[in-house]
């Protein structure tokens, strides 16, 4: 018996290896998914569950939005993804262009790594550190206001520089651009560089190169990097909570205020929107690649 | 190309390159700075003298925040996370080189962990626990069961639901970097170790443990640190106590003096030290093996 329970064992090492990742992922991610899918689902008063079904929920959440003006449902998904737009342009091109200069400019391996290092060390600080550390450069009173209004440009202080979309927008660069930095960094540094060397034999201009040659070859770093980005602005409340004032509305926020106030099949019908949208998303993002690449 | 004079490209890339380490450094460096203000000193430039006067009001305690607990918590969550991440995410990884049933399924789930949205997951957990909290009571009061009927609140707490919350965010990294470790991996090795006739525990002691171990502090590095600044995951699945980046963000509405300054040094501080060590480690352990092939 023992032996055959050994035997059994070593046949299946790999299996018993990955089960303790494959336990903590059921019991911490899929069954919490299905939780939310079951519970969103369900009916609520204001202080227990009724586990009958009923669809009142996703019916509440887009009560209103058949008519002309925009309901607080779309507004609030139309808010989250303009930030989101917003973050996503600045991240790719801020991103892109420091991971073009780490993998081509950048004559020594040594000098590489050290640089890189120097790029991804603040992914391991706290996110609401780095957030605050904006309040001396950006409050009323802060080094930016000082400085523009010693030059004279303005003379009152400027109010949109913290607390504000500005600011959100601003904040989310500074934590995520690093997300798009990375990846696409990666997919540059397995370009064959005699493609570059060809292409400028051919005649390529630097522009032509970069955008005929380059950019295609980085593509799966940019479409990784882009669903880092998306997912990470879409799901977010707490950047656009310190970074907002507590003012802006996000999809986000949304679900950890009916968190707070016990509205818990509320949120979860929140959290399957958010989560259907998202996953469409990263979808029509990754099939732009593959189509891309069969033209 | 090397030995050629650098052309205007370098040169704008360059600056733009130093531009963004400013940006990306520059704030976190003048909180350092300002997390100094003497006691008359504001929230902004200009310092108002400098001394240890803000970290000496952290010291006595933030308001009614018991920030040293929390600061005790996220240090002991963060350790139990990195030992965790690291063991699971070596076996996972060991794992992932040969095949086993349901490889690409769990492969699969590992990513989606890692990109589906954290206040989902985080309000997954939530319900989750609500609903096995309703049916342990349910089952109390059915049975009359005293402990439960009298005692029982609920199921989550840091080490339960939060330790999962945490789990869900630090493994997926944790296996992605044992992939990309055994991509470089030199299979032959192994192979040879096999050949003499060493068993599957003895390959992996002796030939593959050694030769792994310096990236396998950067796993724990990252386990530690993803662990330690954590809140978008724990937010809404950790119960009545917080962790240290938790209360920080509470306290981001509620003081307006700098030790909100001297206590986001500190946090960076620490990740700044374990990431120094996981460093200081990682080159020890090249240099001892360097000098031990030296020697022959």
């Amino acid at each position: 018996m023992l032996q055959r329970a050994r035997h059994w064992c070593q046949g299946h090492a790999a299996l018993l290896q990955a089960a303790p990742l494959a336990l903590v992922l059921a019991l911490f991610f899929v069954l919490p998914l299905l939780a939310t899918a079951v519970v969103s689902l369900w009916d609520y008063t204001e202080y227990s569950l009724v586990p009958d079904v009923t669809a009142r929920n996703y019916r509440e959440m887009f009560e209103g939005c058949a008519s002309l003006t925009l309901c607080t449902t779309f507004r609030t998904y139309l808010s989250t993804l303009k930030l989101c737009l917003l973050v996503w342009v600045f991240t790719l091109t801020i991103g892109f262009t420091v991971a073009y200069f780490l993998a081509f400019m950048v004559r020594t391996e040594a000098m590489r790594t050290v640089l890189f290092l120097l790029c991804t060390a603040p992914f391991l600080t706290s996110n609401v550190i780095r957030m605050i550390s904006w309040i001396p450069l950006l409050g009323r009173e802060g080094v930016a206001n000082r400085a523009l209004q010693s030059l004279g440009i303005v003379s009152q202080p400027v109010e949109w520089l913290l607390f504000s979309e500005f600011s959100v927008v601003l904040a989310f660069v500074h934590l995520y651009t690093l997300f798009v930095t990375v990846p696409v960094f990666n997919s540059l540094m397995r370009i064959d560089r005699r493609l570059l060397e060809a292409a400028r034999d051919a005649g390529a201009t630097g522009w032509q190169t970069l955008w005929h040659v380059v950019v295609p070859l980085a593509k799966p770093g940019i479409v990784i990097g882009s669903i880092f980005v998306i997912v990470l602005v879409m799901g977010d409340f707490v950047t656009i909570g310190v970074m907002g004032g507590q003012q802006i509305a996000s999809v986000g926020k949304v679900i950890q205020v009916q968190m707070s106030y016990l509205q818990f099949p509320a949120a979860a019908a929140q959290a399957m929107v958010l989560l259907a949208l998202v996953l469409g998303m990263i979808v029509a993002l990754t099939k732009l690649v593959d189509i891309r690449r069969e033209l | 190309m090397s030995g050629e004079p650098r052309g205007r490209a370098f040169w704008a890339l360059a600056i733009f390159f130093g531009a963004f380490l400013l940006f990306l450094y520059g704030p976190t460096l003048t909180i350092l700075v300002l997390s100094f203000q003497g006691p008359e000193g504001g929230l902004t430039f200009p310092l108002q003298g400098l001394s240890f006067h803000w970290y000496g009001t952290l010291w006595q305690g933030v308001g009614v925040v018991d920030i040293w607990a929390a600061f005790r918590r996220s240090v002991r969550m963060s350790l139990v996370v990195m030992v965790l991440t690291t063991i699971i995410a070596l076996a996972a990884g060991y794992a992932f080189r040969r095949r086993f049933t349901g490889q690409s399924g769990l492969f699969h789930l590992t990513i989606a962990s890692l990109i589906v949205p954290s206040i989902v997951v985080s309000l997954g957990i939530a319900l989750q626990f609500r609903l096995i909290d309703d049916s342990i009571k349910a089952l109390g009061e059915a049975y009359g069961i005293e402990w439960i009927v009298e005692g029982y609140t609920t199921a989550m707490g840091l080490f339960s639901s939060g330790l999962g919350a945490h789990l869900t965010w630090t493994l997926p990294f944790g296996l992605l970097i044992m992939f990309a470790v055994f991509n470089r991996f030199p299979g032959e090795l192994e192979e040879a170790a096999r050949d003499l006739g060493a068993s599957p525990w003895q390959v992996f002691r002796h030939v593959v443990l050694p030769l792994i171990a310096p990236s396998l502090v950067g796993v724990a590095l990252f386990g530690f640190t993803l662990s330690w600044d954590e809140i978008a995951r724990s937010s809404q699945a950790i119960g009545d106590v917080n962790t240290l980046p938790l209360e920080l963000q509470g306290l981001t509405t509620t003081v307006t003096t700098p030790e909100i300054y001297a206590l986001g040094t500190l946090t960076t501080g620490v990740s700044a030290l374990v990431i120094g060590l996981a460093f200081a480690v990682m080159a020890g352990w090249k240099r001892l093996r360097a000098a031990r092939a030296a020697r022959g």
